[in-house]
């Protein structure tokens, strides 16, 4: 590589401002996800060039254009495959996966799977509406029994998905689950999980104005109550994890569920990058490499 | 290329036994049920044969299954190079009794079967064959050792066929290194009693193996695809295992912490594709392999690799289809698939190795022409080529060769740029490229129709003449990736009175079937197709225009290349040859098919293969 010329500065909240503004409904969860994703890198002073936010399709899946980073809108349900191979060819990259619960665990659920027990060095961040927006409102892997949608019309009779609890079952090394409308908290979680090393999932409430009458932010507000106000809950401790997670009604947890830090990422699992991002390393095999790969079958 | 003799053809050579075979070609066939070892005496033959400086061609006829069935390894050398296998025996060695009764009838005169005289009782071979039975239980301890046998009959072979015992102690030595001495020791001693017994009880063939001063490495399609793209700088590989592709996922899992490679098994194809593309977008050179099956999962994403303009290089090893089809048999059944795969119009390129050689010089050239292009590649090999084993030149693995990696930005530079975008519309339609890290670069790649600096047209700010201008811009590239590849060329003469038209891995055959009807007065000649995109469809029909007889020669039922030549030429050949049973055209079947074509009695010639493997 050439010789960069780059002027560290602060890194504000303007800089992190999208070309366009996001077409999302007024009202849509997803503006109070963006805002507390920009205040984490804010607050974590990461040059946007150094950011790679990578999604899937859908409403939530437009975030890329929303935010000043190198971006990649994908295919609907592949943001994590894709993002974990910038993430292997250039592990200097932050890279943020950002969706929603039909493309993260609907169609994309196989990958979801997968890369929470890959561990790769990721923050994914589900903007969960319980409900498809972009395709105007059929029922979603989240939405409640008996939701009445255009694809349900008689009530859903399939049980929902329940994220954090796959995520523990998974492997994740990194749960949380936040709420839109409160900003301040998710932002810590976010900034958590960018600083965890290795798989981070946080499945975020995201109301959807539009579609979703039936989990509002005023159905969550009274609902949901914050793990990290609980002095006695220790998110080290997966089955305490795994029974919080199965609480849902009245009172609805969020924070930080789980998090080990004595399992290695898939970057630190790999000697192939112990010489530093895979994007920076010669291309070309030594001579005498290739002359014992020839050698074996001579 | 060799020449071959059916055997009673050309009775002043094939009059004494052995007096041609050994100046020509010759051929071993080993036999038995999977599980039985067949692979590894194949392995040591072929190690013996190219360090012998003799050429070789080998196949292996199995079936899916772990234990049992029916695997039978054909190994034919020459001094000069071997394009095919052919459907004659010189040496047979049954390990089981189903082998000699499938197998014995291909010997030719002055063959010899060699098997193990416990279990095998071959019958009444065919005239001029000898039978060399091996007491493998008064020369070895079978019970201990369930692959005695074919250590013992390795070392009969080398006996007969005039090969000194020290080529094959130190192949069993490396081969057995890891097991230690003790089983070194054993094997050495067990092929030296195979030897022995041989030297004082069977006649050898009458001309011991040629030598010659070269020496050449053998290897699989497969393993050259891999360490092709490994000299081209490849740095990132994934894969789901499926046959016959997750050859290419061995040599990378093997040698890539020392080439410098990431290597990942991942959960299925379409998280290949995508992974393999996320890579790629990182600015590493990124490639996946994968059959029919799996292609068809990455569609989706080879369209992405499109739309978003991210070169990746995708193998498809094609085997017989439709659907899960026959996994362990050849076929070329998958062109279609490739010129169909994704939806809407983009530019992509296709190319076929036409022989296992190809399959490594190939390698360098699809990335280049992919990066420079910022395209989808893809490698149309198939069964034949990517489980098949050839010698080649050690030079022709070249791992320093001329790589282009196109407009790619790895750094600001001055900083003082305009602003940047990353889909501008150039006279080429080739926009230049940043790795994501660049400062002042920062941009959004996208699978939506998208606006010169990556905003999204599709959605809120859908606007039809920009999608138009991205359209063509896309499209545009298509001009240059034809003038980026050469297009093909007529081997023999141009006189001929039938030409020969193959693609990809009947390049072999269809030679031999050339020199074949040459010597029988045929004037035969051969345009083989090495890139199906770009086609080069002018040039293809300036070239056969002038041609007397045109038959297209492929491995599928409807003639996926003809059909394509028609619709982007409207070039319609004299006469077809196809084979679609799984097994790899044999030369003498072109041959006889080019025959009957010529004298008008038959338009579709369907060679049948006469033995069940």
């Amino acid at each position: 590589m050439a010789t960069e010329v780059v002027t560290p500065n602060t890194i504000t909240m303007a800089d992190l401002k999208g070309r366009v503004e996001p077409d999302w409904c007024p009202g849509c969860g997803d503006y109070g996800v963006l805002a507390a994703v920009q205040k984490a890198l804010v607050e974590l002073q990461i040059q946007p060039h150094d950011v790679c936010t990578i999604s899937g399709i859908g409403c939530s899946s437009n975030f890329p254009g929303f935010i000043e980073t190198y971006g990649m809108h994908t295919l609907h349900g592949r943001a994590l495959p894709v993002a974990t191979g910038v993430k292997l060819a250039n592990h200097a990259l932050t890279v943020l996966v950002t969706g929603g619960d039909g493309d993260g665990f609907g169609i994309g659920c196989g990958h979801f799977v997968h890369s929470m027990r890959r561990n790769a060095d990721l923050t994914y961040i589900v903007m969960d509406n319980q409900i498809y927006g972009l395709t105007t409102g059929q029922t979603s892997p989240t939405s409640r029994m008996a939701m009445k949608t255009k694809s349900t019309p008689y009530g859903n009779v399939e049980n929902p998905v329940n994220p954090v609890a796959l995520a523990l079952a998974a492997g994740a090394t990194f749960v949380a689950r936040g709420f839109s409308a409160d900003q301040k908290h998710l932002t810590e979680l976010i900034k958590q999980g960018i600083a965890h090393k290795g798989f981070s999932f946080i499945d975020v409430f995201s109301p959807c104005v539009t579609f979703n009458h039936d989990n509002t932010v005023q159905w969550f507000r009274p609902r949901v109550k914050r793990l990290e106000d609980d002095f006695t809950y220790d998110a080290s401790n997966l089955e305490a994890a795994l029974a919080k997670s199965q609480i849902w009604g009245e009172e609805i947890p969020i924070g930080k569920f789980f998090e080990r830090t004595d399992q290695a990422s898939l970057q630190e699992m790999e000697p192939v990058l112990e010489q530093g991002p895979l994007v920076h390393q010669s291309y070309r095999i030594p001579s005498e490499t290739a002359r014992a790969f020839i050698e074996e079958l001579m | 290329m060799i020449r071959f003799l059916p055997a009673g053809v050309n009775s002043n050579v094939q009059r004494r036994r052995g007096e041609s075979f050994m100046r020509q070609s010759f051929s071993i066939g080993i036999g038995g049920a999977a599980g039985q070892g067949v692979a590894s005496p194949g392995d040591i033959f072929a190690k013996i044969f190219t360090r012998r400086g003799l050429h070789l061609n080998a196949y292996n006829a199995y079936q899916s299954i772990i234990r049992g069935g029916h695997t039978f390894l054909t190994i034919r050398v020459s001094v000069d190079p071997v394009g095919a296998i052919h459907g004659q025996l010189d040496l047979l060695i049954p390990l089981n009794q189903d082998t000699v009764d499938r197998h014995l009838r291909l010997l030719r005169s002055g063959g010899v079967c060699l098997y193990n005289a416990d279990t095998i009782h071959p019958g009444a071979p065919p005239d001029g064959v000898a039978l060399c039975p091996l007491p493998a239980s008064k020369l070895a301890d079978i019970s201990r050792n369930k692959i005695a046998q074919n250590t013992l009959a390795i070392g009969a072979a080398l006996s007969l066929m005039g090969i000194e015992f020290d080529a094959l102690e130190s192949i069993l030595e490396a081969q057995f290194r890891s097991k230690g001495s003790a089983v070194i020791q054993e094997n050495v001693t067990l092929a030296r009693a195979g030897y022995e017994y041989a030297a004082q009880n069977f006649t050898p063939f009458p001309h011991a193996l040629p030598a010659t001063a070269k020496r050449y490495a053998a290897l699989s399609g497969n393993t050259a695809m891999a360490m092709g793209a490994a000299a081209a700088g490849v740095k990132f590989y994934c894969a789901y295992p499926m046959s016959p592709a997750t050859g290419v996922l061995h040599w990378m899992a093997q040698h890539g912490r020392k080439a410098g490679i990431m290597v990942r098994q991942v959960e299925d194809e379409i998280g290949v594709i995508n992974m393999a593309i996320g890579a790629a977008h990182a600015g590493a050179r990124s490639m996946c392999a994968t059959s029919g099956g799996g292609f068809a999962l990455m569609s989706e994403g080879l369209g992405l690799s499109a739309q978003a303009e991210i070169p990746v290089v995708v193998i498809d090893c094609q085997r017989a289809g439709p659907s899960t089809g026959v996994p362990t048999k050849t076929e070329q059944g998958d062109l279609w698939q490739m010129l169909g795969a994704a939806f809407g119009d983009y530019p992509r390129v296709i190319a076929a190795p036409l022989d296992i050689a190809d399959c490594f010089t190939l390698m360098a050239e699809i990335f280049n022409v992919t990066d420079r292009f910022q395209c989808p590649g893809i490698v149309l090999c198939d069964l034949l080529l990517s489980e098949g084993r050839l010698s080649v030149e050690p030079s022709v693995l070249d791992f320093a060769p001329h790589v282009d990696r196109g407009a790619l930005i790895t750094s600001n530079g001055k900083g003082d740029i305009e602003p940047y975008q990353r889909y501008k519309i150039t006279p080429s339609g080739v926009s230049p490229r940043v790795i994501p890290g660049v400062a002042g670069h920062t941009h959004v790649v996208s699978s939506d129709e998208h606006d010169e600096d990556g905003v999204l047209i599709s959605d809120a700010y859908t606007n039809h003449a920009k999608r138009r201008a991205m359209m063509e811009k896309r499209m545009r590239k298509v001009d240059g990736i034809a003038a980026a590849v050469a297009p093909p060329q007529l081997l023999g003469p141009q006189d001929a009175e039938v030409t020969l038209i193959g693609w990809g891995s009947t390049y072999g055959v269809i030679q031999e079937a050339c020199e074949i009807l040459g010597e029988q007065g045929i004037r035969a000649n051969h345009l083989p197709i090495r890139w199906l995109v770009p086609l080069h469809g002018d040039t293809i029909l300036d070239l056969l225009r002038k041609m007397r007889h045109t038959i297209i020669v492929e491995n599928n039922f409807s003639g996926q290349f003809a059909r394509y030549l028609r619709s982007e030429t409207s070039f319609v050949a004299n006469g077809y040859i196809r084979k679609y049973d799984g097994e790899p055209f044999f030369a003498e079947q072109i041959v006889t098919a080019v025959k009957d074509q010529l004298a008008g009695r038959a338009k579709l010639s369907v060679p049948a293969h006469e033995v069940m493997v």
